[in-house]
Formats: C-alpha cells, structure tokens, sequence
C-alpha cells in the first residue's frame, strides 16, 4: 500500500469508527460527541493558520461566531431555511476572515496576535451592543421548527439526536478529507514553507502574504462552518461563544492534540471535553486538575498527542 | 463536584401496542415472582433526583455557593418531613461554569447520565437561555430560580418553568409607584449596557409614566467599564433619582466615584440589591450609598416583624441577623435571591404530590401541575410571602421589598402588593404541545 493510499484510509477509518459510535454511545455521550465533533471544526480551522501557517491568532472566536450569528439571525430576523442560513454563516466568517485578514496580516508574531485579539473584542462587544437584533449576552433560542429542513425525502430535523450526530460527523468528516487534502497540496506545503522561512518563501518567489491569506479566509470560513453548524443543530445563538475565551479553547485543542497534524484536533478537543467532564465530576477546582494535566502534557508531549507520536513512530502522519 | 451516587431509572418509551402487551406480560411474570414485594417497595421509596445546575465556578459562583446552600437546608426538611410522594429527595450537583454551552451540556448530563428526574436551580439568564433548547428537546422539567424576562417572554419552551422567584419586569413594575411616590418624579436611570440591564431600561419607563414620573435620560455603561467618572456629567441637572442597578465587582469603583461626583449634594438613589450582593454594605468606598434605598427580593436583615416562617427559614439556611453565615460574618449572603431556591423545591414538590408523580414518564404530568398551581399561601414553604402564579407563562408573582440604609444595615420602608408586579401576559405556554 503507497504512502498515500495509507492516508486516506486512516481518515476513513476515523470517520468510519465515528460513524460507529454513533449506534455505541449511550446518550449522554452521544450527545456530547456531537458538540465535540462541531467544535474540532472549529479547531481544524484554527489548526490551518496556526498549525500549518505558523500564526497565532487569539480572534478565532469571531468567525466561530460570525458562522454562529450568521446563520441564527438570518433564521430569526430573514426568516431563511437552514441551507440558507449556514451558507450565510459561512458568506460572513469568509468576509470577516478577508476583512481582518487584509489589515492583520501586515503584522506577524505578537502583534498579529494583539491585533486579532482587537478585532475579535470588537466584534465581541459589536454583539452586545446592537443587542436589539443579537440578544445581547442572552443570546437568542433557534425553536425546533426553526431547525427543520424539508426534503423531497421527508423532513430533516436537527432536534432529533441521531439527526443532529450525522450531521455533525457530516461537517467533520467533509472538513477533515478537505483539510488532508489541503495539507498535502501545494498550496499546503507553501504555507508551511512561509512558517518555516517567510524569507526563503519570499525569495522563491511565492507571494506570502497571499498564501496567508488564503490560508486565514479558508480557515475562517471553516471556523463559520462550525459556528453555524453549533447554532443549527444546539438552538442556542449566544454571545458567550465570541468571548476570548472561544479564541484560546481552539488553540488549546489544538496544542494538546498536535499542531499541523490533520487529526490532532479531534483528538485534543476530545481530550480536553473529557478531562473537564471527568474532573468536574470530583471536584469543583476542576480547571485546575485541567491545568496541572495540561502542563505535564507540555512538559512530556511538547509537539501535542500527535505531534509527539508522528515525531517519535509514525512520521508519515500528516 | 458531582454527586456520583447512581440510582437505575428507566427513561421514557413511546407507548405501542407491543410494547404495551411486552409490559403487561413482564408485568405479569414480576408479579409471580417471589422477590416481587421487595422490589415493589424498593421502587416506591427509590429517591426523587432532582438535577442541581449550579454555578460553582464562574461569574456566578457568589451566588451558587448560596444557592446551594438554601437548597441543602430546604431538602433537608423536606426529607424529614417525609420527602416526595413518601420517597427521599437526592441532589445530584454539576458545575455549569456559568456557562452557557457548558450549561446546556450539563442539562444533557442529567436527563442522560445521571438520570434525574428533573433539573434546577439555574440563576444566569445566558445560562437558562442557552440550556433552555436542550431541556426542551430531551423533555426534562427545568425549574430555573433566575430573574430576568426571559421565562414570562415566552421565548424558551414549555418545559422552562419559575415558580420561586419573580421576574425583573415584575420587580420593576411594582417599584415605580412607590419611586414616584416617595423618591422623585424626574428619574435618572445608569444601568448595565447588556440584557440584565435592559429589562430595566424597557420597563421601567412605562410604569413611571403610568406612576406620573418620568425617566429625564437612560445612560447605560459597557461592561467592560472599569472607571465611570465620565458617565456622571451626562446625569441631566433636574434629575431627582438616580437609578441604578449596576452588577459585579464594579459597583465598589462606581459608588466611590459617584460620591466623590457629587460631594455631600446629589440627587436621591435608587439601586438593585443585585449589584450588592454577597458585598457587605457596610465595606470601604459604599458610604456614598447611606441613606438611599434598594429593593430586595427577600429582606438581608432579620426585620422587627418577620415572620416565624421566616425566622426559620433563616435559621435552616445559616444566615444571622446581618445575613451573613452564620459560621463567618464576613461571609454575606445572597438572601435577596436564595429564597428563590428554597420556594421552587417546595413548589416542585406540591406538583409532584399533586400530579403523582412517579418517574420521568410523568414529567410532561408534573408540568401540567405546575402550571396548574395559582396560589402560593405564605408559610414555612413560601416564607418570604404569599404569591401567585400563572401557568400560561410560568412565571411567579409576588410581594418586593423596598429598604432603606441606614446606620449600616437595610430596613424594610415599604412591601408593595402582588398587583403591583401584575403585567399584561405576553405568552401563553400552554398552548405549546410537549
């Protein structure tokens, strides 16, 4: 079996022991997983600019929630269906990611970080502010009816668990292959050269603040892709998730499941979902059981599960 | 922390013919069997679990630390008094967080995991409003002793019930004829610039008005405000009341600033005993505050008058005559809320004693029941006073106390009546199917 071939069936395979668990999971779990599934989306995004392009963003919570707004307040206030709705929550994370990308971008390092930050308390407090449409830091309920979508099958309601799970595996599953094979692209392989040496990049001629910016609009729009996603098939549209806080959740998934490594993410937000559901279950200083186990995890998985496993045994991991 | 105590329940089926006949011959095998009495008492006496969403960590935590234990003291007389249709009441605790995607998760955690029978207890409106969808979907009863308007909109579902405690709209409603009245007819108003706040903004106006007073200018300050002095030349010179209801560890810097902005002038002040809540009223920096007045949900400082229902509630809950623990003075209690607590679990239990409620297969019974109840007499179980409530959008009205500071502690001026909260109903959750 070529390398290749040995790829795509480990993702397959992924998806496939996904699917299973689908008829496994008792229902607490189930329905956990499919928060889980919606929010390593969101952290497969993250994954891109920061794993892959080697940029620290602490803004991600506002395409997260530009999807999730996009697609709630299209449904609240235009009245869209729920295809309509998550391509409008996609349409506005591409368009924020383009918009903040354009100005962020001519920053690296510390002030790219700085500068998303900015961006994403602005659209943070945007949300409050018009509060009229938003809910302000309530939020806004989807009613099931809001969430159905009518087929020439039959009626698709998101409301219902086993619904809700597929479709979330659904997005994840797209994601993922797109991410693989964004990876292993040219375009993949740019945007880690430009981590490595912007400067060699540059000198080979490839135009670095294009590859960057294609690389932080795709990821936005998937980061939206979760957003909507989490809006259509939770019901809840809130403010809290464009708080900071959604900003550096992504990139602790991220870090403790292996940056720049395709399945990393689904195996840090797993992890960590885990770890506070466990730990909650004995003590109420359960963020800081969380965050002794996070700095062992650094101190001995510097490079994440993954990371740490491509670099010690299996180096054909993407 | 989570109780880890586990008790087997079977959750709800749809009923078919097969299953019905299923049941009836399992039913009929059960009954020949020789251990059949035995495990008909066990079920019979197997605990009510009751789901407690409580804010243990976060923003929220003041209040869930008081929450809880109001909520520990009133199952514990509840249980010696023989519990729930003759069986004990368990608590089963999980820490939202404060968090509206954890609380929605945590609400999944009962119904799936734990197995209880219903889930309550949720103060923060973003909370209730982000669980409330998961609630609805998995068919749990979900009594929130919370606060805002969110319940009595109509906006959550049919599940979402608050029997304990009244609703912003109400609170403010029934405090502006006594303002007009007593405090000034020109109302300045500086309230939070997020959801809390605007329920006062939208209703406090209109009752005023109805009252003959009116508001002269609404400022509401960012959230993410630290320092407020700039607000204060916006306050219009006719102003007679200022009104505020500012929240969190900013209150402190407010108050101060406010003083030091007016010297020993100034309008009077009208404030939310939200925004002083667990802070003793008596720190460094409030002196500002003597002499105005608050209102209260529940009265912190035991009241010449109070009530022998009253008494004990604050006797069972741990709280002194200054309403800090009894344990640590300095520990001050959320009293203006915590009886909301204490009054939902007794309100869940005339329900459930009312409907016969046996499992989660009554549940959409037990909410039938509830929204069955109109009245609520004042006693050992609704000791902060009698109430009324109405099933079509689920909320609870009643009594609010007006209190003056004075010489370092609160003293009831004036209770309004149940009719001064009353509004025009805006919703009617019974007419939604379950």
């Amino acid at each position: 079996m070529n390398g290749s071939a040995r790829l795509w069936l480990l993702h397959a395979a992924v998806v496939a022991l996904l699917v299973a668990l689908n008829f496994l999971l008792p229902a607490y779990h189930h329905g956990l997983m499919a928060r889980i599934l919606v929010l390593a989306t969101f952290a497969m995004g993250y994954n891109l600019t920061f794993g892959y392009g080697g940029l620290l963003s602490l803004g991600h919570a506002m395409f997260f929630a530009a999807g999730l707004y996009g697609a709630g307040l299209g449904i609240q206030h235009l009245g869209l269906g729920v295809p309509a709705a998550f391509l409008a929550g996609l349409a506005c994370g591409a368009a924020l990611a383009l918009l903040a990308g354009l100005l962020a971008l001519r920053t690296t390092g510390v002030a790219f970080m700085i500068v998303t930050l900015m961006f994403s308390q602005a659209f943070h407090l945007a949300i409050l502010y018009f509060s009229a449409f938003t809910g302000g830091d309530q939020g806004l309920v989807l009613r099931p009816q809001q969430r159905r979508i009518e087929t020439a099958l039959g009626t698709l309601d998101l409301t219902d668990p086993t619904t809700r799970y597929l479709t979330a595996l659904a997005l994840f599953a797209v994601v993922l292959f797109a991410m693989l094979a964004i990876v292993r692209s040219g375009f993949g392989r740019v945007l880690v050269a430009i981590r490595e040496n912007e400067e060699r990049a540059r000198m080979l001629g490839y135009d670095t603040f294009a590859s960057r910016l294609a690389a932080l609009v795709t990821s936005g729009t998937i980061c939206a892709a979760a957003g909507a996603a989490y809006g259509l098939l939770f019901g809840y549209v809130g403010a809290n998730f464009a708080s900071v806080q959604y900003s550096i959740l992504p990139l602790l998934w991220v870090l403790l499941g292996g940056a720049a490594t395709t399945l990393g993410p689904l195996f840090g937000t797993v992890f960590m979902y885990y770890l506070i559901d466990i730990a909650s279950g004995y003590t109420s200083a359960y963020m800081l059981a969380v965050g002794v186990i996070l700095i062992l995890l650094v101190l001995f998985f510097r490079k994440g599960l993954l990371g740490t496993l491509r670099e010690r045994w299996l180096r054909w991991l993407p | 922390m989570t109780d880890r105590k586990t008790i087997s329940a079977a959750g709800p089926a749809p009923l078919t013919r097969r299953t019905a006949l299923k049941g009836m011959a399992a039913a009929g095998g059960l009954m020949a069997a020789p251990g059949f009495v035995r495990y008909a008492q066990a079920q019979s006496s197997a605990p009510i679990r009751i789901g407690f969403q409580c804010h243990r960590t976060g923003i929220g935590a003041a209040y869930g630390r008081w929450y809880e234990r109001t909520t520990a003291a009133a199952v514990k007389l509840i249980n010696e008094a023989g519990g729930i249709n003759g069986r004990p009441v368990e608590i089963v605790i999980e820490d939202d967080g404060t968090d509206a995607g954890r609380g929605a998760e945590v609400v999944a955690k009962f119904a799936n995991q734990h197995k209880t029978d219903i889930v309550y207890g949720t103060l923060f409106s973003h909370v209730v409003i982000g669980s409330a969808p998961a609630a609805g979907e998995l068919k749990i009863p979900y009594y929130v002793v919370s606060e805002g308007y969110h319940v009595a909109s109509g906006q959550l579902n049919r599940w979402c019930l608050q029997p304990g405690i009244t609703d912003v709209r109400a609170q403010v409603t029934s405090m502006a004829p006594w303002i007009a009245a007593n405090a000034g007819k020109k109302v300045t108003m500086i309230y939070p610039d997020y959801a809390f706040g605007y329920d006062h903004r939208d209703y406090l106006p209109p009752a005023l008005e109805k009252a003959g007073a009116e508001v002269v200018a609404k400022i509401a300050i960012p959230p993410t405000e630290s320092s407020f002095t700039r607000y204060f030349p916006q306050i219009p010179s006719s102003t007679e009341v200022l009104y505020h209801v500012m929240v969190g560890p900013a209150v402190l810097t407010f108050v101060k600033e406010l003083g030091e902005f007016y010297g020993s002038s100034g309008p009077k002040l009208f404030g939310f005993i939200d925004s002083l809540e667990a802070v003793d009223i008596n720190s460094p920096g409030l002196e500002y505050l003597d002499g105005s007045h608050f209102w209260e949900g529940s009265p912190r400082y035991a009241q010449a008058g109070d009530s022998d229902a009253m008494k004990a509630y604050r006797a069972a809950v741990g709280i002194d005559d200054n309403g800090a623990s009894v344990n640590d003075p300095r520990d001050i209690s959320t009293a203006g809320h915590m009886f909301g607590c204490w009054e939902t679990l007794y309100v869940i239990k005339q329900a459930m004693e009312a409907s016969g409620y046996r499992g989660p297969e009554d549940r959409a019974k037990l909410v039938e029941a509830t929204e069955a109840i109109s009245t609520l007499a004042e006693g050992p179980e609704h000791p902060q006073g009698d109430k009324v409530f109405d099933g079509k959008i689920h909320q609870v009205f009643g009594h609010q106390y007006i209190s003056k500071l004075e010489g370092g502690r609160l003293d009831v001026v004036h209770k309004t009546s149940i009719e001064d909260s009353r509004y025009e109903p805006e919703a009617d959750y019974t007419a939604q199917p379950f």
